[in-house]
């Protein structure tokens, strides 16, 4: 079984966010407290929280891309 | 330090003084992490020794003079995890930091941006300052002059930086960057006055606007 992780809504008028940095790498066993990444706005960096435990699987986007509301950003394998 | 007691505010507010960058943030980290304890919010107040900060989106060739002659100044230079670009802090500069859950307040980045410039025009307002919004870029100008610059960070919905407040600022220090890389002359309180403002007094206008925009009440 696993989850997408997928950027969240950050407000009225946000479309999108750039990937500033990733706290976690594939293989990385994570927990429902941890931030998985850093997003950052005009004048907000966002921390994307992984919100459930596994381990990351898959991350669809590098440092300094930039990336819809909604959009995959990694998948967590919660078997693990 | 202090702690304010007895003024009307639902959250902790810590007037930190003149304080090294680095220090305040760990005390914004550690309200961040109390926050996620069901603490309660805390405002921070302070000014910073001469300090520049690269948020995430800065461009360094906003640093426009080398850094030997930053070194002569005494100003040092931090790369930190807010939004925007480049900014400049030192001593006559109200920084002001609000840890606060914007869960609260339905988890809009924008809104709670341009909440913290309400405070910030509310602010200048007491002070007979017309400050505006700019439609194009987040802040306070007072006609073509910057006077608020604002950046933020947020971790599960909590917030830390925050917003800096020309009040009796040295402006010839904005000669050393491109504020927010931007081509815009800086501006303070005093500047436009004429006179020092009592920084006091403009710190007790922050808290109160911040209370009465956050609707924050006494613990």
């Amino acid at each position: 079984m696993t989850k997408k992780i997928v950027l969240p809504e950050l407000g009225e008028g946000i479309d999108k966010a750039i990937i500033a940095c990733w706290h976690k790498r594939v293989g990385d066993h994570v927990s429902e407290d941890d931030d998985l990444l850093e997003v950052v706005t005009d004048k907000a960096t966002f921390n994307v929280p992984v919100g459930c435990r596994g381990i990351v699987q898959k991350i669809f986007f590098n440092q300094g891309e930039e990336v819809t509301i909604g959009a995959a950003l990694a998948v967590i394998d919660l078997t693990q | 330090m202090f702690v304010f007691k007895e003024l009307a505010l639902s959250c902790d507010v810590r007037d930190l003084g003149l304080i090294e960058f680095d220090t305040a943030y760990a005390f914004q980290q550690q309200c961040v992490s109390g926050l996620l304890k069901a603490h309660n919010p805390t405002i921070f107040l302070c000014e910073h020794p001469a300090v520049i900060t690269l948020g995430r989106l800065a461009d360094e060739s906003n640093i426009l003079v080398d850094y030997k002659e930053l070194g002569r100044k005494g100003v040092s230079v931090k790369k930190i995890d807010r939004g925007g670009d480049i900014t400049l802090h030192c001593p006559g500069q109200l920084v002001v930091y609000p840890i606060i859950d914007l869960s609260e307040y339905g988890k809009d980045l924008h809104s709670y941006l341009h909440q913290l410039e309400d405070v910030a025009i509310n602010v200048l307002s007491d002070f007979c300052i017309r400050g505006q919004r700019s439609d194009k870029n987040t802040g306070v100008w007072v006609k073509q002059r910057k006077i608020v610059s604002i950046g933020i960070g947020v971790k599960k919905w909590i917030t830390y930086h925050g917003m800096a407040i020309n009040v009796n600022t040295d402006l010839n220090l904005f000669s050393l960057i491109r504020p927010c890389g931007l081509d815009v002359i800086m501006t303070s309180m005093a500047d436009i006055k004429g006179i020092s403002v009592n920084l006091d007094r403009v710190k007790e206008r922050v808290i109160y606007h911040l209370s009465e925009q956050f609707s924050l009440r006494i613990r």
